[in-house]
């Protein structure tokens, strides 16, 4: 680790986090619906669509609402990939995708996981890619975003039931926020050195007289709202590690700016929705400290080099650039793997199966710890209200009073909602990576040996169950059993989820917002952030403690100790 | 005339019931550990999931090793777990069954009360002498009763028709003999009290088995418990947490097959149980148990357990001012002498104005002359002619050879006085009159010498109450008849947020729904038949023991001693009982990192020796160190049984300040204290040669 490392990774975050300030206030204009430049437009999508802006919607009916528009964004995409083969914009003539990987990818990019059994250039046409997968892109990151919005909602007021309108919401994220930043974006990583193209690949012959395929296309604004919208699919197959969808440090570190600001700044919409900016700012405090240290444990893990490569007399200076390039540096892809971790995003700049085995833990438990550090966005802020949910009323008891955040009592149907969510995590990644180790099918996809196996499989399953989609590398995922089970994994890792936390605001909404006083918890703070972190660790990670300590931590104490498999 | 010296019939003695049984009663625990054993029952323990699952568990590696033993196999550690699996189980039902046992007593005694009544049944209301015998338990609502001197009151009812004093000890523990009568605020009467003097005919307002004494009983007993809301919630938190372990351990069966073999299932048994919350799911019902309980020896009956909770959360509380925050009589507390005249010597006049005064108003005058002046009064000097007061005159004082000694309305004495009163005398008076006390003038020989200020006093130490309730966010409201001006002048003389003056029922009603929308909860205490609706809008509505049947059964507390003052003292209760869930909640919770360290290690040290690393408390071995975690986590349940009947301590410091130092204590403290609890038990086992 250096100084000059640490000021790379300060200033990106920095950056960051300036930026979410002010886009935090402007979230909450999109959610008030106050924005009217785009108006016209915006009338002439709800005149066509048929949708009434101002019509409220209880819990069930904007759930309703989200479940039929996935459903529907599933259908299409489904259909699009197995059919790429007779439609147009295919210049490399690619077949339609097989029924299990059209399901799992279809399900992956409507989940804003974005998980890839498949690489872009060796299967996908520039059709699928922009009306397809980027569309997607689009709206799973907008059904994130409106939910937050629909949970804020439940706080900011009192006995209510609506919630907001679905579409409505929907419309306004796409126009006024995901549309405008993806555009600048785009433009900025066209300029880095991004195609954005629909010519077909280029032929070329190297020095050495082979002749190499180049492949092209549409990649730079398809990558922009890759990181703003945390979706982490990758228009070529190894990520941001091709040169294409990361020419450089620059375009690294706007990768990762990109993938923080909305998920930060709705962290400060959650403020000025429910009136009350500190609030904001401590779940902001939360997910940057955890981003923070995250970070610290990566680079300090992979600076210190691997035990086995420094005995082969390698510089330990070096630490350990197995599977990471040098144009990115080792801070940037500690920074970037932290974030894409954290934020559920998934793109990549390294291979983490090369990580230490303690490198690779931290993005494992990461995601593991719900998702919620800073999460994907809206259901990083979702995912953090559970917790604060579940913070306050473990700990809230504690000054004396039934447990209440931000003036709403947390009771029993609550906490058997918020219990049913943190549920999903554990049951899913636990249950199919541990069914997977043992059933011969899906055990001939791991090539490793010893806990390094048992990593990549729970890392799958991890992955697909955060909705983060990153792969950890190594497993040889294109099989029915694990595009099946995956697809499950994601499906439950998103709507499973979301339903109860929905059916949590519902509960909210209805209850009279209390006064506060200084008999109140206060939720805002260092001790509440402190608390926040505590039990996001304890509630949303211990459990997985175990299966932890058979992969990477054995892993790392074994190396430790020399022994190889 | 009302005999009211007899003594007290039968009943426990407040003092009895406050001390209560002590933490540690051998009887009490004897019969616990007896009733913990009936409390293993399946069909009751499902009630609580965390420790349903242990006993599961247990019975499971019960017959694993019994399994082993038949096989001819190793079952020593196998037999050592289930064991202390048991007790885990066992400790659990024990905590419980201490909690209900302190309650038990006070049943038995209030059963006595119930059982042995016989009424008096009118057979015609208006001829009191026409009665036949009727057993009590026969009654019904709307049966008129006679109760003569000697008799128990039979059931529930309102007194119709005559006046008595009785006792009511069995219920309050108060032996001093009360007036009912029929009319007015002091009507209701409760079934199974005595009447010690005269007659009374009851009309019986409560059907056999729903008295206020069976309630009572059902409650100090535990028997009609529900679990209250926040205890639900809890329990589901729990549940959750119980499920998620359960998942994490099963799993792990697919993990280690992986690269070795599964740990057997004894030593997943013990992780499991280490993990899930048993420390808590033991301890809750117990705690809420204590916490009814501790109101009941503060003599205050709550109609359900979620009326205590909601008395933890109470942010406004209304507070008569006559009675709860002033004496409610009137005391000396100024002398203002008139122009000319000399401090000391207006209370030298005063006090033999009031030798003879044997009235609290004329007592409160030699008093505040002997701590504010160093009068000491004397005694009624010979020949001295004492003035009594009359409702004409409205003046008393005493004749004495060196003159007469006047004090009284200060319009008869100024009447007397020759000449025009002076100014600054008007003056004084009309400005005691305007702050809401009684000014009384005093004379020498038709010369007026002065004013006394007689004015209710707030009881000393309220300000400082105030002041700590306010840093719990509590505002209080103090409600009186008094005009606004004399309202204003004491509630910043006892420190109150906010008042009400000249308070009609109407208004108090009014206060408590405008508090109550802008989100606040709400706390009264009252008596009257009036005070009935506000008493069953608000969120605590505490009525008196003494009050009328209507206010009883309005409020959701009742407080046998008719102390309005103890409001504030309800209020803690509420928070103690929640804070110690909190508390115990969050230790249980955070132990479980401990307990990682200890067993993880320990169960791969087959497939993964190296993860020895992770072994920070050097546990002497894998055996040692998992059997150390069960043991730990089962009698950390027992240590932690005297705080969950006590109650965490409570102190009015804001609550950041009290979450601060809570966190610090059960969170922290809950993650380091099994580091330490366990290696000392891997010691003592290495000790003697066990593992």
């Amino acid at each position: 680790m250096s100084w000059i490392g640490w000021a790379q990774i300060a200033l990106v975050l920095a950056l960051a986090v300036a930026a979410a300030i002010p886009l935090g206030r402007y979230m909450a204009a999109v959610a008030h619906g106050r924005l009217r430049f785009l108006a016209p437009v915006e009338a002439l999508i709800y005149r066509t669509a048929g949708i009434d802006p101002v019509r409220g919607m209880g819990w069930r009916g904007y759930t309703l609402a989200m479940l039929a528009a996935n459903a529907a964004g599933f259908a299409l995409l489904y259909a699009l990939l197995r059919l790429q083969g007779a439609l147009p914009l295919n210049p490399q003539g690619f077949d339609g995708l097989s029924p299990y990987l059209a399901f799992n990818t279809a399900i992956s990019f409507v989940t804003n996981t974005n998980w890839q059994a498949y690489s872009g250039e060796a299967a996908m046409s520039y059709l699928s890619q922009m009306a397809g997968l980027t569309v997607q892109n689009f709206l799973s990151a907008a059904t994130g975003i409106a939910l937050a919005f629909a949970v804020c909602r439940a706080f900011a007021a009192g006995g209510v039931s609506q919630l907001g309108n679905f579409w409505a919401d929907l419309v306004r994220i796409c126009l006024y926020l995901l549309l405008p930043i993806s555009l600048v974006l785009g433009l900025a990583f066209v300029a880095l050195g991004m195609p954005q193209t629909l010519s077909p690949y280029v032929e070329a012959t190297t020095l050495e007289g082979a002749t190499q395929t180049i492949p092209l296309g549409p990649a730079a604004f398809q990558v922009a709202i890759k990181h703003l919208g945390t979706n982490g699919g990758g228009f070529f197959g190894v990520n941001a590690l091709h040169p294409f969808e990361g020419p450089g440090a620059l375009a690294a570190a706007l990768q990762i700016i990109a993938q923080q600001i909305i998920p930060f700044g709705l962290a400060l919409t959650f403020g000025h929705l429910v009136g009350d900016r500190r609030q904001g700012r401590a779940l902001l405090a939360v997910m940057l400290g955890y981003v923070v240290v995250a970070t610290g444990l990566i680079y300090g893990a992979e600076a210190g080099g691997n035990p086995l490569h420094l005995a082969f007399g390698i510089d330990p200076a070096q630490g350990n650039m197995e599977g990471k390039d040098l144009r990115f540096g080792l801070p940037l892809v500690a920074l970037f793997t932290a974030t894409t971790t954290g934020a559920s995003c998934g793109a990549v700049n390294a291979m983490f199966d090369s990580f230490t085995p303690l490198g690779g833990l931290i993005p494992l438990f990461l995601i593991q710890l719900g998702e919620v550090l800073p999460g994907g966005v809206g259901s990083g802020l979702y995912g953090m209200l559970v917790f604060a949910l579940l913070a306050v009323f473990v700990a809230g008891l504690m000054v004396g009073r039934t447990p209440e955040y931000l003036g709403k009592k947390v009771q029993a149907r609550e906490v058997k909602l918020a219990m049913l969510a943190v549920l999903v995590l554990p049951a899913t990644i636990l249950g199919l990576a541990s069914l997977s180790l043992v059933l011969p099918a899906a055990v001939a996809s791991i090539p490793a040996q010893g806990p390094h196996g048992l990593t990549e499989m729970l890392y799958a399953y991890t992955s697909a169950a955060g909705n983060n989609g990153s792969a950890f590398g190594g497993l040889a995922a294109d099989t029915p059993w694990l595009d099946t089970t995956l697809g499950l994994a994601m499906l439950l890792g998103r709507f499973a989820y979301v339903v109860p936390v929905m059916g949590i605001a519902g509960a909210l909404a209805l209850k009279p917002k209390l006064a506060a006083s200084t008999g109140t918890f206060p939720t805002h703070g260092p001790l509440f952030a402190g608390l926040l972190a505590g039990v996001i660790l304890i509630l949303g990670g211990l459990q997985f403690m175990p299966a932890l300590a058979l992969g990477p931590l054995a892993e790392h104490f074994v190396l430790a100790a020399g022994r190889t498999f | 005339m009302l005999d009211i010296t007899q003594t007290p019939h039968q009943g426990t003695t407040r003092r009895d019931r406050r001390a209560g049984a002590a933490l540690g009663d051998p009887a009490i625990l004897r019969h616990a550990a007896l009733a913990a054993w009936g409390k293993l029952d399946p069909r009751h323990l499902v009630r609580n999931p965390v420790i349903f699952v242990t006993e599961v568990v247990a019975m499971l590696v019960t017959i694993l090793a019994a399994r082993a033993l038949w096989l001819g196999e190793p079952w020593g550690f196998q037999a050592g777990i289930a064991a202390w699996l048991w007790l885990t189980v066992l400790f659990a039902t024990f905590a419980e069954a201490v909690a209900e046992g302190r309650g038990r007593a006070q049943a038995d005694s209030l059963r006595r009360a119930r059982s042995e009544a016989m009424a008096k049944l009118l057979l015609r209301g208006d001829d009191r002498t026409l009665w036949q015998p009727r057993n009590a338990t026969e009654l019904r609502p709307g049966d008129l009763v006679l109760v003569e001197a000697g008799d128990l009151i039979p059931s529930d009812g309102e007194v119709v028709e005559g006046i008595a004093s009785v006792n009511e000890a069995a219920v309050t523990g108060e032996s001093a003999p009360v007036i009912r009568e029929s009319g007015g605020d002091r009507s209701a009467v409760t079934g199974g009290t005595l009447v010690v003097s005269d007659w009374i005919v009851v009309r019986i307002t409560a059907a056999a088995g729903s008295t206020f004494l069976d309630r009572m009983i059902a409650l100090v007993e535990g028997a009609s418990r529900q679990k209250t809301p926040n205890e639900i919630a809890l329990d589901i938190l729990l549940a959750g947490m119980t499920i998620i372990f359960l998942i994490a351990v099963a799993t792990l069966v697919g993990f280690a097959s992986w690269n070795g073999e599964a740990p057997s299932v004894p030593v997943l048994a013990a992780l499991l149980v280490t993990l899930i919350p048993t420390t808590i799911g033991g301890l809750l019902s117990a705690i809420g148990i204590a916490g009814m309980d501790r109101l009941v020896r503060f003599n205050v009956l709550a109609t359900s357990g979620r009326a205590v909770e909601a008395a933890g959360d109470v942010d406004v509380l209304l507070l008569d001012k006559t009675g709860t925050i002033t004496f409610g009589n009137r005391q000396a507390a100024a002398f203002l002498p008139a122009p000319g005249v000399g401090e000391r010597e207006l209370a030298e006049a005063a006090v033999l104005a009031s030798l003879a005064d044997e009235t609290p108003e004329g007592r409160s005058i030699l008093a505040f002359a002997r701590e504010r002046y160093g009068v000491e009064p004397m005694a009624l000097p010979a020949g001295a002619k004492v003035v009594p007061f009359t409702a004409q005159t409205r003046v008393s004082g005493l004749d004495l050879p060196q003159g007469s000694y006047r004090k009284g309305a200060v319009d008869t004495l100024l009447q007397g006085a020759p000449g025009e009163a002076p100014v600054a005398f008007r003056s004084a008076v009309d400005r005691i009159a305007r702050s809401g006390g009684t000014p009384l003038a005093v004379a020498k020989n038709s010369r007026l010498l002065g004013a006394i200020e007689l004015k209710d006093i707030v009881k000393t130490g309220m300000r400082a109450r105030f002041d700590a309730l306010r840093r719990m966010g509590i505002r209080t409201v103090m409600v009186t008849g008094d005009n606004r001006l004399t309202a204003a002048a004491i509630a910043a003389e006892a420190g109150v947020d906010d008042f009400i003056a000249e308070a009609t029922p109407e208004d108090k009603l009014a206060y408590i729904r405008r508090a109550q929308a802008e989100g606040r909860l709400v706390a009264m205490a009252g008596d009257g038949t009036n005070d009935a609706p506000a008493l069953a809008q608000a969120d605590v509505g505490l009525a008196m023991q003494t009050g009328t049947q209507a206010a009883r059964e309005a409020g959701n507390m009742v407080d046998l001693d008719s102390d309005p003052t103890k409001l504030i003292e309800v209020v803690e209760i509420g928070k103690q009982l929640l804070i110690t869930r909190g508390a115990l909640t969050t230790f249980s919770i955070a132990n479980d990192v401990a307990k990682y360290f200890a067993i993880l290690p320990a169960i791969f040290v087959a497939s993964y020796p190296e993860l020895q690393a992770l072994n920070v408390m050097h546990l002497a071995s894998p055996e040692s160190a998992i059997l150390s975690a069960v043991i730990f986590n089962a009698l950390i349940i027992v240590a932690l049984v005297p705080l969950a009947l006590r109650g965490v301590r409570y102190s009015a410091i804001g609550a950041a300040a009290l979450l601060r130092r809570n966190l610090l204590l059960y969170g922290v403290g809950g993650i380091l204290a099994p580091f330490l609890g366990i290696k000392l038990i891997d010691l003592l086992l290495q000790l003697l040669g066990i593992a």
